[in-house]
């Protein structure tokens, strides 16, 4: 998998750059605008990581030009900036994710992660399953195995985001935003609370669990035997 | 009655009226000293006047007998009691036994001693028919071989200006008293009228209205003066306090960069380690502790924003009671954990206008301090009424004593029970700085027990 960083603080772009490569991925650099927009317009990349503020171009331009050019790699937004209303111009300009500074790696990985199995998978899916676990997104039912687990709404949607990211990590920050679309930080753990009790309903009766905690970075929802190495 | 009873009460014990009494006090002295000198001096006038006059008479009447004798004495006094010149000077002559020879007394009046000197008594005078008792004064003497010479005046007429003088004075000097006392009470009631303005500044000032400045009335008497310094005394406080706010942000917003990059080297420093390596436990706990630093910046920073009213702007159409729906979604599970109940009592479709993002971060504020310091069954309810949107949290702990309400709003006030659990106290100076963002309030109540917090909205 190639990466494309366009960051101008270095020492940002260093972290990321050091922190993406231990992770497995191949990542180019560029400290500039016009250089990030000519890199990028190769379309060689599976994912672009792009700081809003460039010297030589805007990165909301950057991204304004890329996408008028129908070059569609999947893009997430770095900004200082933090107000929800700079998320949403990110993400009408042609991001496809938003994240603010100063961010966690583990927050910006799973991300990146979640950015390049939307662009691979696309598909429209009706069931999801993972292992013995069913969702049927039509009649919003969940069984596991001939067990049907009855969800709250907000439980379903919970679960039907770990399933759509599965094997991945999901940070409490993501599930935030997408179950609740929520761009802050509430004080008390509140999703380590929702996992719990989703895992009473989901795992409990069950020989093998399926959600698993990730330290340091969230939840994973796998089947026992598919391990990925985080 | 009772209300004009305790206004009384406050009006004594004002500066203002000491000030007023104890310059009516010494008013009231120094007018009675010069009334009284008044009077006094007079009344000596007069009376100088009338020895005057009787001296004047004796010494006539002395002349008379040393030139004429005793005979020319009886006539003359004869001639001169026999006019009525007005003047009102008594005369009587007797021989030794008080006989009277001649004079306008008809007989020696009574009970007056025959000694010579000073004389004073009553005689009768007749006044258009009627006979009057009227005193007189005078002087007894005696002349050789026992004939006695008596030169009085009466001194009705001078008792009666002396009343009439002290009559006037009298009233004149009630009628000062009065002026005095009614203008000392009109001058203390406007003294105390603006320092009563300064009052009430001053307390709305610390009951948290920062920009509230004391009227000034134009007159630029020295109660202006004291308005105006005040004035700039609050401005300048005022400034201090954004600046000392100001601050603190700036050194969140600094320290926010240089705070990443070390959680950024300890996160990449695990890459690749084994999970149970040596290090990885003090390392993530570093990590979990510069999370928390960050969240603490970041929240300084949300207040800041919502205070700067830079997201005025950004308001748009929201139903609120869609917003506490899913904060109460939110929160359900912690209060299930913490064996609270949080019930929601929500009217559908309250529409005001506002920011969804910071007012779902207040309503999720309220809850975590709900169910974290409040203990017990919570009630998230949203209502409208009368064009005004409100949403309640109330619990059913222990509450926040009275005194200590305004207090919790500024940042990081934590109080004292609670400062064992983990926070930053900053939760509810960014409900306070939504709602003043959105033009509504915040007010901390007794929910007996516990505490109710209600924010309140106008309703679109």
């Amino acid at each position: 998998m190639k990466l494309l960083v366009v960051e101008d603080d270095r020492e940002t772009a260093a972290y990321l750059v050091k922190g993406l490569s231990e992770s497995g991925y191949t990542v180019d650099q560029s400290g500039d605008g016009r250089e990030g927009l000519y890199l990028a317009s190769s379309g060689s990349y599976d994912a672009i990581i792009l700081d809003r503020m460039l010297p030589g171009m805007d990165g909301l331009a950057l991204l304004g030009a890329l996408r008028a050019a129908e070059i569609g790699t999947p893009s997430l937004i770095l900004s200082a900036l933090g107000s929800v209303d700079d998320r949403v111009k990110g993400l009408k300009a042609g991001g496809d994710d938003y994240l603010v500074k100063p961010f966690a790696f583990s927050e910006l990985l799973a991300r990146i992660e979640a950015l390049l199995r939307r662009g691979a998978a696309g598909t429209t899916t009706t069931k999801l399953r993972v292992a013995d676990l069913e969702l049927d997104l039509l009649t919003r039912s969940v069984k596991r195995g001939d067990t049907v687990i009855d969800l709250l709404p907000r439980e379903f949607q919970f679960l039907e985001y770990l399933m759509r990211n599965t094997g991945h990590v999901v940070t409490r920050t993501m599930l935030l935003e997408h179950v609740w679309d929520y761009h802050f930080d509430p004080q008390t753990n509140v999703i380590d609370v929702h996992v719990s009790r989703l895992r009473q309903k989901i795992d409990r009766n069950f020989e093998r669990p399926l959600i698993h905690t990730v330290r340091g970075a969230g939840y994973c929802l796998r089947s026992a035997d598919e391990r990925k190495s985080d | 009655m009772r209300r004009v009873l305790s206004q009384v009460r406050r009006l004594v014990k004002t500066h203002a009226f000491r000030l007023a009494s104890l310059y009516f006090a010494v008013f009231a002295v120094s007018m009675f000293g010069v009334l009284v000198f008044v009077y006094w001096s007079s009344a000596d006038f007069v009376e100088r006047q009338t020895q005057a006059t009787l001296d004047a008479e004796i010494a006539g009447l002395a002349e008379q007998y040393a030139q004429r004798g005793l005979s020319g004495l009886v006539q003359i006094v004869a001639a001169r009691s026999a006019g009525d010149r007005g003047d009102g000077v008594l005369y009587l002559v007797t021989n030794p036994d008080g006989h009277p020879l001649a004079g306008n007394i008809t007989g020696w009046p009574e009970g007056t001693p025959v000694a010579p000197g000073p004389v004073a008594f009553n005689v009768s005078v007749k006044v258009k028919g009627e006979t009057q008792m009227r005193p007189a004064q005078g002087a007894l003497i005696v002349i050789p071989d026992g004939y006695r010479l008596l030169v009085a005046r009466d001194i009705s007429d001078a008792a009666l200006f002396r009343e009439r003088i002290k009559e006037t004075l009298l009233w004149s000097g009630l009628v000062a008293l009065g002026a005095g006392l009614v203008g000392g009470a009109v001058m203390g009631r406007n003294l105390l009228r603006r320092v009563e303005e300064v009052n009430r500044t001053a307390e709305r000032v610390m009951r948290g209205n920062l920009s509230d400045r004391v009227p000034l009335k134009g007159a630029g008497d020295e109660f202006d003066q004291l308005a105006a310094n005040l004035n700039n005394m609050l401005d300048q406080i005022e400034r201090l306090m954004a600046g000392m706010r100001e601050v603190s942000d700036n050194i969140a917003h600094d320290l926010r960069t240089p705070l990443a990059r070390l959680r950024a080297r300890l996160e990449l420093s695990l890459i690749g380690v084994p999970e149970d390596g040596p290090q990885t436990e003090a390392v993530r706990a570093a990590i979990d502790e510069a999370d928390r630093l960050l969240a603490t910046f970041n929240a300084l920073l949300n207040i800041a924003e919502a205070e700067s009213g830079a997201r005025r702007n950004k308001a748009e159409p929201l139903d609120l009671a869609q917003t506490a729906r899913a904060a109460a979604e939110l929160y359900e599970p912690v209060a299930e954990e913490r064996g609270c109940a949080l019930t929601l009592d929500v009217e559908p479709g309250i529409m005001i206008r506002g920011d969804r993002h910071l007012l779902s971060q207040a309503v999720a504020n309220l809850l975590d301090n709900a169910l974290k310091y409040g203990g017990g069954d919570v009630l998230l309810s949203a209502h409208q009424h009368d064009g005004r949107a409100a949403l309640e949290v109330s619990d059913t702990g222990p509450g926040i004593p009275e005194d200590e309400r305004e207090a919790v709003f500024d940042r990081f006030v934590r109080l004292e029970p609670s400062r064992s659990t983990p926070g930053n106290g900053l939760g509810l100076s960014l409900v306070r700085a939504v709602a003043r963002l959105h033009d509504g309030t915040v007010a901390l109540g007794d929910n007996g027990p516990g505490l109710k917090v209600r924010l309140e909205f106008a309703a679109i």
